[in-house]
């Protein structure tokens, strides 16, 4: 019974909670939007394309951010054998592989009139992202190739964590081979000064992803529930015939 | 410990005996090798200049598909569920049979590779850095294989996923395994800093590989 | 030595294989586990080697190896022999001597009438003597708890024979077995056990 009894304090929870997180996030994005494409200025070198970075640069945080909270709720799954903690990490997982390939898109299209080219190896941001991108893609093959759930979910919580510990090997070992390659020519994002014209839409859209992403997450996780009890109820139909 | 070795000793034998274990892999190294060529045209300075990092993907591709191995025959015959019910820790035995899988395949290849290097023309000179550096690398390539291994074992069709799983957790591997590949008297000269992150990398397969197999494995056993 | 289990649950694949099993069965004695396909003897055989989680319920043996888990002290043979076909006979079972402790090799051949096989590759056994080298481990390896699911599968009249001397002299040593199987096994069981009447 307590097997049930967590699901649905979830459930009762999400839906009290999620037409507020996506007003929110709405909100947000409107906002964060009329800043970067309205009142920001434009760049004097990068001229308008620079607008691209409001929408790229907090897409990189979360594809990071949202690989981060599924390799925590796999942990938890683990130690806690929490029931609601599978879910979270498999339904984290396609949200995030979309950021990833949201920041890997718009980077592609930023660096187009940067850099003259679609795709630059030289930029080890670009690199790691893609990467990235391809533990998400193993990530969610792994649910999609076991057909018995629990068994999935076991071998994801591996998949997961081993991922996780090597993200910062490969990101470390993707910079050292930029550096061995690249004349530091390249354009880069991080320079000291940041107007707060451009840094507050920024952050806004930053905060409206993760609004975003946490309305997203919920939905799934509330469907994931959703899936999980038609199973339940398959079987017991199957049981009793 | 000699439970370990014993276990060890068996893979070994059955990877000498049923054939499919280094042979396969150096032929399937050896194909790769000779597509490079004829893939990117003959100009003897073009393949000089990726020498290394041709032998370097053939290796891990090699490694890689010859990975399958190191579970699934005791995973579909029984022997793993006898092997859980020993005293020794499932752990180990993972260890051990990915020990043995460099042991039987990885190894001879890292040794053979750099000597094959004639054939997309690669730098007399760099053969000795290559083979120490692919020696060593080739530790954590079989224990990140066997990983992805134990995470398909039960599947009738894992080879794609596993390299979908594991090749990009081979990325480092590739990019110190290559700086530590470099001709001595390179410049900068970065050979040396790169083979100790490499056995560095090959240390952390070491402890990782052996936990992710053995809870992998055991859930496809319940 | 007491194996006991209480309110044993089974789930697979979120389908209830059995619920509420309870038995005990202590030094001497042959429990056999009878019941349809699916009533869950395999399943309850793994669960006792450790292979298997159970829903709930519990598994004690009492009297055993402080230090050891139960599967630690039991021997399963099931449908898979776990028998390497590139090996010999006599390689096999030196294999698992050197791997699960001590244990005399030939004792275990000549036990299952492998001796003069012994320097043959397992993969020109035939079924039944395959079987025998799987079941040469129980002489091999001493081990108190003996889990046998369809022990008997494949075994002609003699071998069968045999199979039942050694189960009974693991009895009289004070052994306990568990098998699953509806073949006589030369005595009638101390415990019967069956599944899928229930639920």
């Amino acid at each position: 019974m307590q097997y049930l009894a967590n699901p649905t304090r979830f459930l009762k929870l999400a839906n009290a909670v999620l037409p507020f997180v996506w007003a929110i996030a709405v909100a947000l994005l409107i906002l964060g939007l009329y800043g970067a494409l309205a009142t920001a200025p434009a760049d004097y070198q990068q001229g308008e394309t620079v607008r691209i970075m409001y929408v790229h640069v907090p897409a990189a945080w979360m594809a990071l951010f949202v690989y981060v909270v599924m390799a925590l709720a796999s942990a938890v799954a683990i130690i806690f054998r929490h029931p609601l903690a599978d879910a979270a990490a498999k339904t984290a997982a396609p949200i995030g592989a979309v950021f990833c390939f949201l920041s890997l898109a718009t980077g592609s299209l930023w660096g187009q009139p940067m850099w003259g080219t679609w795709w630059q190896w030289g930029d080890a941001r670009l690199t790691s992202m893609f990467v990235l991108l391809l533990l998400y893609i193993g990530y969610i093959a792994i649910w999609a190739a076991i057909d018995e759930p629990h068994r999935a979910a076991m071998i994801a919580r591996v998949v997961a964590l081993v991922g996780v510990i090597n993200i910062p090997i490969i990101k470390f070992s993707v910079d050292w081979w930029n550096t061995l390659h690249q004349p530091a020519s390249v354009f880069r994002m991080d320079g000291p000064s940041i107007a707060p014209s451009m840094l507050w839409p920024l952050l806004v859209m930053g905060l409206a992803y993760s609004f975003l992403f946490l309305a997203l997450h919920l939905t799934s996780i509330r469907a994931e529930i959703a899936a999980r009890k038609i199973r339940q109820i398959q079987i017991a139909e199957i049981g009793e015939r | 410990m000699t439970l370990i070795l014993a276990l060890i000793r068996r893979d070994l034998s059955l990877s000498i005996r049923q054939g499919g274990g280094v042979g396969t892999a150096l032929g399937f190294f050896l194909t790769v090798m000779v597509l490079l060529p004829i893939g990117l045209g003959p100009d003897q300075a073009l393949l000089g200049k990726i020498a290394p990092g041709a032998l370097w993907i053939s290796l891990l591709l090699s490694v890689l598909l010859s990975a399958d191995r190191i579970y699934q025959q005791d995973y579909d015959d029984g022997s793993l569920d006898i092997m859980t019910m020993s005293p020794v820790p499932f752990e180990l035995v993972a260890l051990a049979k990915a020990v043995a899988h460099w042991l039987s395949t990885s190894l001879p290849l890292a040794i053979a590779a750099p000597v094959l290097g004639f054939l997309v023309n690669l730098d007399p000179r760099a053969i000795w850095p290559l083979a120490l550096a692919m020696m060593v690398g080739s530790i954590a390539l079989s224990l990140l294989a066997s990983i992805g291994a134990a995470v398909t074992v039960g599947l009738r069709r894992g080879g794609l996923l596993v390299s979908l799983l594991v090749l990009p957790l081979y990325v480092p591997v590739l990019i110190f395994g290559l700086s530590a590949s470099q001709a001595p008297g390179s410049s900068p000269d970065i050979a040396t800093p790169s083979l100790l992150i490499l056995l560095a990398l090959a240390l952390v397969s070491v402890v990782l590989s052996p936990l992710a197999s053995a809870a992998a494995l055991r859930s496809y056993l319940k | 030595m007491e194996l006991t289990a209480d309110n044993l649950n089974c789930e697979r694949g979120g389908r209830t294989v059995f619920t509420g099993v309870r038995f005990s069965v202590s030094n001497g004695q042959l429990m056999q586990l009878t019941g349809p396909n699916g009533s869950g003897k395999s399943s309850l055989l793994r669960m006792i080697a450790g292979l298997n989680e159970a829903a709930s319920g519990t598994l004690t043996l009492h009297g055993g190896h402080e230090d050891l888990a139960i599967e630690q002290q039991a021997h399963y043979i099931a449908h898979q022999e776990a028998v390497k076909t590139a090996l010999s006979v006599a390689e096999n079972l030196s294999f698992w001597r050197d791997f699960m402790g001590s244990g005399d090799v030939d004792k275990a051949m000549a036990a299952f009438d492998l001796t003069r096989l012994s320097s043959y590759p397992a993969g020109l056994l035939s079924a039944g003597q395959k079987r025998r080298l799987a079941l040469a481990r129980l002489v091999l390896v001493p081990r108190v708890l003996w889990l046998l699911d369809e022990p008997t599968v494949g075994l002609d009249a003699a071998s069968l024979a045999r199979l039942v001397r050694v189960m009974a002299g693991h009895l009289e040593k004070g052994g306990i077995i568990i098998a699953a199987t509806h073949v006589p096994l030369g005595r009638e069981p101390d415990t019967r056990l069956e599944l899928g009447q229930a639920a």
